[in-house]
């Protein structure tokens, strides 16, 4: 699980807004031995017959001066059982803006992206799972105030 | 010797008064089985409530806003431990202040301060835009108080039967009284 990302902040009214792009590869179905088939039953398979679909998010996680914790889902895809279960996306720009409840995202220097996703069954238990691998990303002291998003 | 004659004369009576006596006896043995099913469903019920710490353990999906995961009728089981924190990526069932019906969406930012403090927002799954248009004037989040539960199990379809007696009140006095007189009349052999 890998994410490259390239980041600017600007204000908006009175707080930070994040910008983030950043490309996702994972691949869901990995077992022990790597990649497998979709149908091998062997595998540590996720999509079984009682998934329906996995919604997965791509979460940015970290501290504040005014909050301990902070969680913004920046992205989402739903993923059908039958979908390719391969994730490639490159140079994606977050869904969803990033705004902070205040300035904290100026000179932050720790946030955390994780790709977790929530396995929604045909019936049944409905778990949330962090995938495994995640990246720290640093913001910058300045704000920029030309956006060309 | 036939007894078809015993209806008529003194000892007539009698049988005929037995006969109604034992129809009061049923009737009230009936009537007591019928109070013992209500109140152990009432008593399952609010011992979900105590386990589950929510208000409302079982709740029917109204709306789309959540497919594909979530149709009209779905039913989901819920759960409120206080010290559940709440996460993004979370279904959470919650109530808008002035609102009696819940709305049941995903957890898209979470606030959370050294106290405890928790402030978060919500969005559908099937929604382009969050549900800060669904809370109260002013409202921007959402906090600890608004939870019914976070949905942790699921079962389709089942909660249709609830939507239908909501909308066609006629069927849901037709099964009641269905119900209720199959209760009184079923004889125990």
């Amino acid at each position: 699980l890998r994410k490259n990302v390239e980041d600017f902040t600007g204000p908006r009214e009175r707080s930070d807004l994040g910008f983030v792009t950043f490309d996702i590869t994972a691949d869901i179905l990995n077992g022990k031995n790597g990649l497998q088939t979709f149908w091998n039953k062997n595998a540590l398979i996720i999509f079984d017959w009682n998934v329906k679909q996995l919604f997965l998010y791509l979460s940015a996680e970290y501290s504040t001066k005014n909050n301990a914790l902070n969680q913004v889902v920046l992205w989402d895809k739903i993923m059908l059982r039958g979908d390719n279960p391969r994730l490639s996306l490159k140079d994606m720009k977050s869904k969803y803006f990033f705004f902070d409840d205040g300035n904290g995202l100026k000179g932050n220097r720790n946030i955390t992206l994780t790709l977790s996703w929530n396995v929604v069954p045909n019936a049944g238990v409905l778990p949330l799972v962090t995938g495994s691998g995640h990246v720290s990303v640093p913001f910058p002291d300045t704000y920029e105030t030309t956006k060309s998003y | 010797w036939p007894r078809s004659g015993g209806i008529r004369g003194g000892a007539g009576m009698d049988l005929f008064g037995d006969l109604r006596r034992m129809n009061k006896r049923q009737l009230y043995y009936q009537v007591l089985n019928f109070a013992m099913i209500v109140s152990s469903a009432l008593m399952i019920w609010k011992g979900l409530i105590v386990v589950t710490g929510s208000e409302s353990p079982i709740v029917v999906v109204l709306s789309g806003s959540m497919e594909p995961a979530f149709h009209r009728g779905d039913l989901l089981f819920l759960t409120n431990f206080y010290d559940d924190p709440i996460r993004a990526g979370e279904i959470v069932v919650f109530k808008v202040e002035g609102r009696d019906i819940p709305i049941v969406h995903r957890v898209i930012k979470v606030h959370e301060k050294g106290n405890g403090n928790i402030k978060f927002l919500t969005k559908g799954d099937n929604n382009e835009v969050d549900d800060r248009g669904l809370y109260k004037e002013g409202q921007n989040w959402l906090e600890k108080k608004d939870v019914v539960g976070r949905a942790r199990g699921f079962l389709p379809y089942v909660g249709m039967v609830t939507i239908i007696m909501n909308d066609y009140p006629k069927f849901k006095y037709a099964l009641l009284a269905v119900m209720g007189a199959y209760v009184l009349l079923k004889r125990e052999s």
